[in-house]
């Protein structure tokens, strides 16, 4: 198998290990019990889909996906540190919710 | 020649990323609370990316492209513990218990001191 064969196999298999990796926190983020858990899922899937950016970017051979990749984990940096905010100020009323559905704490 | 091992080493560098960020999303799905599935998205996931950024970088062969996925690394590496730090804070400030194997809690004495 000559190198470009073999890296043409590589980014196919990377690929689909990435589709399996964004299914599956999907599922997590459907599921997540509590906002926090969403809010960790969709940071996970941007992360995911910079990565996906960056073997496509392999793939076609251009280079200014890469560009795109870092611009969008900038993007997931912002959207995370903005719902951290939105977590922290909602704050009391997601106290009575978790109260109510997991039982008081300690 | 130089170009064939280039693809070799990029292209088991692109697998190993992309296994890693499979490995980070099973951790999310499997694990039991948000702090130790947090452990596991931000870590693997930041091992994930990064490796596929080298992977970028080796098969290149360009300076610029080199620069650029370094700095996509260092831009990584610094805001993702710095995300994962807030996220964790907030919903532990807003009152998300950690489940019970949780074995050593070192902020349970101040939870509900602070606003």
């Amino acid at each position: 198998m000559s190198g470009a064969e073999f890296l043409n196999n590589a980014t196919l298999v990377a690929l689909g290990l990435l589709t399996l990796a964004l299914f599956t926190t999907v599922i997590r983020i459907a599921r997540g019990p509590t906002l926090p858990d969403r809010v960790l899922g969709l940071d996970l899937l941007t992360t995911i889909a910079t990565g996906y950016i960056g073997v496509i970017a392999v793939r076609t051979g251009f280079m200014l996906y890469v560009d795109i990749a870092i611009a969008l984990s900038l993007v997931a940096f912002l959207a995370t540190v903005a719902f951290a905010r939105y977590i922290l100020v909602r704050g009391a009323k997601a106290r009575e919710g978790s109260e109510k559905t997991e039982g008081s704490g300690q | 020649m130089i170009v064939e091992i280039t693809q070799y080493v990029s292209g088991l560098l692109l697998v190993a990323g992309a296994a890693f960020g499979l490995l980070a999303s099973l951790g999310v799905l499997r694990l039991p609370d948000l702090y130790s599935r947090m452990h596991a998205a931000s870590k693997a996931g930041i091992v994930g990316a990064g490796l596929i950024f080298v992977g970028i970088a080796v098969v290149s062969l360009d300076g610029a492209v080199i620069l650029r996925s370094l700095i996509g690394i260092l831009f990584l590496v610094l805001t993702t513990p710095v995300s994962a730090h807030l996220l964790a804070r907030a919903a532990y400030l807003v009152g998300y218990q950690p489940c019970d194997l949780t074995v050593l809690n070192e902020m349970e004495d101040n939870t509900h001191t602070q606003p």
